[in-house]
């Protein structure tokens, strides 16, 4: 409760900052712009950082408001819907820009970038078709977690495959250490399809017939990935299909847990010294991601967060939009307290121990999370039909058919299918 | 009253009920038979700060121009109502030929996942509905049969439930029966399986769910029939006393009878309720176990991709549903109607 509170008053102080800034302060850096900036995201710290500097282009000329929410998925294409679009620039991620791609609600940045963004690195620029979509501004992706004092009493490494996980977690268990060593986001839903799709992929599966639109999950790898998923839950708190990322780092905090697989953006809060003892946080350590079978993929996706410019507003307000972005997302933004934030993927960015996870991720040749149109569907379709298979509802084969089934169906609605 | 001035009298409240009960539903049929158009898929190349990789785009150039000459959508007429993820004719078809028996049918007509959510909302809506009205009469019986002095006090707590937001008393119920929570703990201890989690297994979170819905909405049938039981007229308890019934008798033979408006009443708006339960399946996580229609029709417009016109079909469909689950009471009012102008 201590923590929660601890971020809201947190939350409420940055979003104070950051009314006073679109107040008045004048700003050097922005140049000759005029316009509206509206900007909707979700709410953690880094995109707060980003969003408050963006405010310091607030003038006369210029007013500057975000809306942050864990909600923003659900506002941020009805809001760029009108014309005039609500929000001038959504911030978004690997998956979530699909949406507004479909939708054709966020603008070709390529003249803007000529004329505004000569000086932003070529890697930031995410192009569809040569076409500039969004400026990313750092990296996140799902790694080992472990805990290092627990490793060292069984007399395991830290694992690097699946396989080595297992072993591990059964002898954690055997010495009576913790009953259900393994974590994990294994909630129903967005948390679980995630974990399939790592998993599956890690094995070499592919969620398409090549290039089209039609799923294709039912084979060995699906097969595989179910069984290994269902193996790993035997070592997991039995309330696991309730268990969201949130609820997730409380076990680990709690020291119920001792390895998962987890997200870079969030082991921050595992190791700083709130919501936790010293045993738990001063032994948690991040690791590279782990492979399955002798395989070279790991079981992960990469991911980047970047901002979008709306298409349906006037030109000038695009053009502030951008600058005001740009401001957000520069060198400038980094320092003591920033930089552990994320894995910033700004030039000057130096990364401390907690962000090695993500770096590790990165080099390990982990697959980025397919940017397609009717990902979503499939994505949901996996994650309803697997808790079914994992609470023993159905088995392996009905499952895998289920997904394809319900994909298709969902898919067919929406045009992408015939 | 007067045709005419009965048409003033309802004038305003059916101009209300006209735009924002007879519009939505037209709206919404209209959108459950129109579908988004096809979409024109292209291929192209997508560069990230990971490298570039093959992937599609929807052609928006070529995608607008289908959008230009239907800008209502697709019209696809019933076939978002029959497809497999809502009632799956063909899908139900294909399992009656191979199925090896009733059980086995109904097994698998349950793995759909539009009867997988019709079984459950008709389960708790079976069950919550006279078990909650039940509770509520036997609370107001026994509050009644207090002395005036403790009624205040007893009639608050016992309406708790109703005060608190549902999503906030499912959450506190969610926390206590977690495998270390109070309630879950103590089944555990109970039942003598360390193992044992209400949240694993789908029959204990049906019954929990259950529960919550009996806990929080008996309270209603509690005011009700409490308020109901202030008119019972006395003369007729006391002639049942001299006659010598017992308590049971009496409240078999005058209260329940004198209540049955009240009855129907709380069962007509229990029904539809309990027909579109949704905030304890969320509070609880229950996603995984017990899905309802409300719930199902959530889960489309949450995700990433929004469904909307099967969410518009599954609300059609939860609205027949409603309709059929209430005509009887509706039918059985209605005559009794008939039968007092008569």
């Amino acid at each position: 409760m201590t923590i929660s509170l601890k971020r809201l008053f947190q939350s409420a102080l940055f979003s104070s900052s950051l009314l006073a800034l679109s107040a008045g302060a004048a700003s050097a850096s922005c140049g000759d712009i005029a316009g509206r900036v509206s900007v909707v995201g979700n709410e953690f710290p880094a995109i707060h950082t980003v969003t408050k500097a963006a405010a310091t282009c607030a003038n006369d000329k210029v007013t500057v408001k975000a809306n942050l929410t864990a909600d923003h998925q659900k506002i941020n294409l009805p809001g760029m819907q009108g014309n005039p679009a609500e929000y001038t620039s959504a911030i978004i991620a690997t998956s979530s820009i699909t949406p507004l791609l479909n939708g054709n609600v966020i603008r070709p940045l390529d003249d803007l970038v000529a004329k505004f963004g000569q000086d932003i690195p070529k890697r930031q620029l995410i192009t569809v078709n040569g076409k500039v979509v969004a400026v990313a501004f750092m990296a996140n992706a799902q790694h080992l977690v472990y805990r290092d004092d627990v490793l060292k009493k069984i007399g395991m490494e830290p694992p690097k495959t699946y396989e080595q996980l297992l072993e591990a977690a059964e002898k954690i268990r055997a010495a009576g250490i913790m009953k259900n060593p393994v974590g994990g986001a294994y909630a129903t839903g967005y948390n679980l399809g995630l974990e399939f799709i790592n998993i599956y992929m890690a094995l070499g599966g592919e969620l398409f017939k090549d290039g089209t639109p039609t799923a294709s999950v039912k084979n060995g790898q699906g097969v595989a990935a179910l069984e290994l998923m269902k193996k790993l839950t035997g070592y997991m708190n039995p309330d696991f299909l309730t268990h969201d990322s949130n609820a997730t780092a409380a076990e680990w905090e709690a020291g119920n847990v001792a390895l998962m697989n987890f997200w870079g953006s969030r082991t921050g809060v595992l190791m700083d010294k709130q919501g936790s003892t010293p045993e738990v946080y001063e032994n948690t350590k991040v690791g590279a991601p782990m492979t399955i079978g002798g395989g070279k993929i790991p079981a992960t996706t990469l991911w980047w967060d970047g901002w979008t410019v709306a298409r349906n507003i006037p030109d000038a307000d695009a053009a502030a939009t951008f600058v005001a972005m740009k401001t957000g997302t520069s060198p400038a933004i980094l320092n003591d307290a920033t930089m552990g934030q994320a894995v910033w993927m700004i030039e000057g960015y130096k990364p401390a121990p907690v962000n090695q996870g993500v770096m590790l991720t990165m080099e390990s040749g982990a697959k980025p999370y397919p940017m397609l149109p009717y990902m979503g569907l499939l994505h949901a379709a996996i994650g309803e039909n697997v808790a079914r298979y994992l609470s023993g509802k159905a088995d392996a084969q009905t499952t895998l058919s289920d997904i394809e089934a319900a994909y298709t169906a969902a898919a067919k609605e929406k045009g992408f299918l015939k | 009253m007067k045709h005419k001035t009965f048409l003033w009298f309802f004038l305003p409240s059916g101009m209300a009920m006209f735009l924002f009960i007879a519009m939505p539903i037209v709206s919404v049929l209209t959108q459950s038979v129109y579908a988004p158009h096809e979409q024109v898929i292209r291929e192209v190349e997508n560069c990230t700060l990971f490298g570039c990789s093959k992937a599609t785009q929807i052609d928006q150039e070529a995608t607008r121009a289908l959008r230009d000459a239907e800008p209502m959508g697709r019209f696809v007429g019933p076939s978002i109502y029959t497809d497999r993820n809502h009632l799956a004719f063909a899908e139900i078809a294909e399992i009656w030929r191979n199925a090896s028996g009733l059980g086995n049918f109904f097994g698998q007509v349950t793995n759909l996942p539009f009867y997988d959510a019709l079984s459950f909302t008709l389960t708790y809506t079976a069950l919550v509905t006279p078990l909650s009205l039940a509770f509520g009469l036997i609370i107001a019986l026994a509050v009644n049969a207090l002395p005036r002095l403790f009624r205040g006090p007893v009639i608050f707590v016992s309406l708790l439930p109703m005060i608190v937001t549902p999503l906030v008393g499912a959450l506190i119920l969610f926390w206590m029966i977690d495998a270390r929570g109070v309630l879950g703990a103590a089944l555990q201890a109970l039942a003598g399986d360390p193992g044992l989690s209400i949240k694993a297994s789908t029959p204990l979170m049906w019954t929990m769910l259950i529960v919550y819905g009996v806990w929080s909405s008996a309270p209603f049938a509690f005011v009700i029939y409490y308020a109901g039981l202030q008119t019972v007229p006395g003369d007729t308890l006391e002639s049942a006393m001299i006659d010598g019934a017992s308590r049971w008798e009496r409240i078999r033979y005058v209260i329940l009878p004198h209540l049955l408006p009240l009855t129907t009443f709380m069962a007509l708006i229990k029904i539809m309720d309990n027909f579109r339960v949704f905030e304890p399946i969320v509070s609880f996580s229950a996603g995984a176990h017990a899905k309802s229609l409300s719930y199902f029709i959530y889960s489309d417009l949450g995700g990433e991709t929004r469904l909307l016109s099967s969410a518009a079909a599954t609300s059609v469909l939860t609205i027949a549903g409603i309709i059929v689950l209430i005509s009887p009471v509706l039918v059985r009012t209605w005559h009794a109607f008939g039968r007092v102008r008569a």
